[in-house]
């Protein structure tokens, strides 16, 4: 009995074996891995459960943070990276090869507070920002804040400031709006996906951040539009270039990028940029991949229906979509990739 | 000379192996096979011993070369100054190395008498049918996984340190008359209020995110460590010194202060030694609730911090080039140190447990 069973088995494991041979002989589209920005996150996860429904490949991405997504690229443990700050001079000559960046979606950056008794949509300049995130202004009832919302009833507590503890993009976009509205923040800090954060606590990822935010009252931090509404956590509206206070929605972020000049590579921060109904603390978040790679195929295919189909789910998800200008120059390149 | 003892059951005996017998029964040609199988044997016994040490100095060795870079660059200065910048590339690596032994006092002074304590208790006092239970739910809190330690922290034990413990030391404030010379020069009594807040080691707003959690979180962390070792060491302590001591007349605490405990001395700090090992190291729940922050060290409980094993977690998905470096270089400190506090704690423990077992004369 055990005999039979056993020269059976034998049998159907050679079925198997035979079949996966012929399955493999067939030419489907290879797997995808992709590391980077938890800015883009919620929308890569909407992007890759869709482009497989449309018959794309499958697509594995792991929200690490841009700087470590970069870092992945470089060591070649991914095939493409997400990042919301494009690859700084030092991480380009890493490289060793050619890069190619593509903007993917436009995303906000608010500034989330979480004060009893405060609704939501207060506003701030950018100084005042810049001033409570280094520490110089560190009471909620502070002149600086209470005079720009009057009627508004801040408690006499300290503001706990949180930032990313990891290497991000979010702060990419947040310390270069910084650093251009004070120039105090840019001879202190500076700006870049990881810097030194005169003050506060540090939560890791944009969902670390939230976190703390969530669990600490009297808090002030940034994270992406999407992890704000989805945490309910409350946001300002920022004083842009032209002087209107502005609230960070998928319209406004868009509006940031009207009229800006985009490099031909597309790397290029647009933070208070002179739109007059911009939000001010808006980005890109990119895509890079290797201009040469074994997987420039899939990885052409998944480009060309992110910058199409991909863009018709940004603003459901609190996302803007790439104007289509810009889009039309990206396909361009895309559909030269060889 | 024959090698059988007549005594010992032969070919005919019930059950009979017996080793003579063994021997006796191979021929010269397989005994000498199998003492060439034992050398063998022992060869691949004594590779696999040094298979471990040459992955410690390997490890070593790896982390010295991968960091000559900053030490190159910075030298000593990585340990006294006070600068992290992956920015403008300066590493000096105090603040987290401060941090790292601060939070780890804290964990000892929280964690070592309630260790003490319950080994105390569960050796001495505990009544019998509550022993087992209670010493399997001491060892089981080594099991909890850190992480789960982190989350716990998160959304259990900070908002309650915050509402109990520091919110009320941050508010708390006394009266005290002071002698004020008034402005027409006579002397008048006035009250002035102090804040315990105040103190430099309470300056921070207390929001719960701090040193103190993270040197909490240890403290729970580390405690079945100790009290498991602790444990042990004071049940291994012979009946008969206490018994002396009772006899004596002292009571039950007094034998256990004057007598028993040091005699476990050198054990307690061995297992002490131990737990201290596993605070230097952690890092995933003491990243979670410390606050990562990275300004200069202060002597502030409710400072955010960074430990070094939490720095390493933080930034090294993002580093390159001098910061990697830096980070590595923070990680063969932190090696060096855990290796020689458990070298340190086995060598105590190696020789005073000799004095335990040759005690009670």
């Amino acid at each position: 009995m055990t005999l039979s069973l056993f020269r059976y088995s034998k049998f159907a494991a050679a079925l198997i074996i035979a079949g996966g041979a012929l399955m493999g002989g067939v030419a489907h589209a290879q797997d995808l891995q992709g590391a980077g920005s938890t800015f883009v996150n919620p929308i890569m996860t909407h992007w890759t459960a869709d482009y497989r429904k449309s018959g794309g490949a499958t697509i594995n991405y792991q929200a690490v943070g841009s700087g470590a997504g970069i870092n992945d690229l470089i060591n070649k443990t991914v095939d493409f990276a997400g990042s919301d700050a494009p690859m700084n001079a030092v991480q380009l000559k890493n490289a060793g090869a050619p890069t190619l960046h593509f903007p993917d979606v436009i995303g906000a950056v608010p500034v989330v507070y979480n004060v009893e008794g405060i609704p939501p949509g207060i506003n701030f300049t950018g100084d005042v920002v810049a001033n409570i995130f280094l520490g110089r202004i560190t009471k909620w009832n502070d002149p600086a804040i209470t005079s720009l919302n009057p009627g508004k009833n801040f408690p006499d507590a300290a503001i706990f400031v949180v930032h990313r503890s990891d290497g991000s993009g979010t702060t990419g976009i947040f310390t270069d709006y910084l650093s251009r509205v004070s120039p105090e923040w840019k001879n202190i800090v500076g700006e870049g996906t990881s810097v030194r954060w005169p003050a506060g606590l540090g939560g890791k990822g944009s969902s670390g951040v939230a976190l703390l935010m969530r669990s600490h009252a009297n808090s002030i931090g940034y994270v992406e539009l999407s992890y704000a509404i989805e945490n309910s956590i409350y946001y300002a509206k920022i004083r842009n270039s032209a002087g209107k206070f502005i609230y960070p929605e998928p319209a406004t972020a868009a509006a940031e990028a009207d009229g800006i000049k985009v490099p031909d590579d597309f790397r290029v921060f647009f933070t208070n940029s002179s739109a007059k109904g911009g939000y001010p603390i808006s980005g890109f978040s990119w895509l890079i991949i290797y201009k040469n790679s074994s997987k420039t195929g899939d990885l052409k295919n998944f480009l060309k229906w992110v910058l199409t189909d991909g863009q018709n789910s940004a603003t459901a998800l609190n996302y803007a979509p790439i104007p289509k200008s810009i889009r039309e120059k990206e396909l361009a390149v895309v559909n030269a990739l060889k | 000379m024959s090698l059988s003892s007549p005594s010992l059951p032969n070919k005919t005996g019930s059950g009979g192996f017996s080793p003579v017998t063994a021997v006796k029964k191979s021929s010269l040609r397989d005994r000498t096979f199998s003492r060439t199988l034992d050398k063998v044997y022992i060869g691949i016994l004594f590779a696999a011993s040094l298979t471990i040490l040459a992955i410690v100095f390997g490890l070593l060795l790896q982390l010295a070369y991968s960091s000559r870079d900053t030490i190159h660059v910075f030298g000593f200065n990585f340990f006294t100054k006070d600068e992290w910048n992956p920015n403008t590339d300066v590493y000096a690596a105090r603040p987290f190395i401060m941090a790292t032994l601060y939070s780890s006092l804290i964990a000892l002074l929280i964690s070592v008498p309630i260790s003490l304590g319950t080994a105390i208790f569960l050796s001495e006092l505990c009544p019998k049918w509550l022993r087992t239970p209670l010493s399997f739910l001491v060892e089981l809190l080594a099991a909890v996984p850190s992480v789960v330690y982190g989350l716990w922290a998160i959304f259990i034990m900070i908002p309650f340190v915050v509402k109990y413990i520091e919110t009320p030391i941050s508010t708390a404030s006394m009266k005290i008359p002071v002698l004020h010379v008034g402005p027409h020069a006579h002397i008048e009594l006035l009250h002035r209020r102090i804040f315990l807040g105040d103190l430099p080691i309470f300056d921070k707003a207390a929001n719960g995110t701090d040193m103190l959690a993270a040197g909490l979180i240890l403290a729970i962390m580390i405690t079945p460590y100790i009290t498991a070792v602790s444990r042990d060491i004071l049940r291994a302590i012979p009946r008969s010194v206490r018994e002396g001591s009772y006899a004596l007349g002292s009571t039950k605490w007094e034998a256990i202060k004057l007598v028993v405990l040091p005699f476990a001395r050198a054990g307690i700090t061995g297992g002490v030694i131990l737990g201290l090992g596993r605070a230097l190291g952690e890092t995933m729940a003491v990243t979670m609730v410390c606050g990562n922050g990275m300004g200069p060290f202060k002597w502030d409980l409710f400072n955010q911090c960074s430990t070094m094993a939490s720095v390493i977690a933080n930034d090294l998905g993002d580093a390159s080039g001098l910061h990697i470096s830096a980070l590595i270089e923070i990680g063969l400190v932190l090696f060096l140190v855990t290796m020689i506090v458990n070298a340190g704690a086995r060598l105590l423990i190696f020789f005073t447990a000799k004095d335990i077992q040759g005690g009670g004369k």
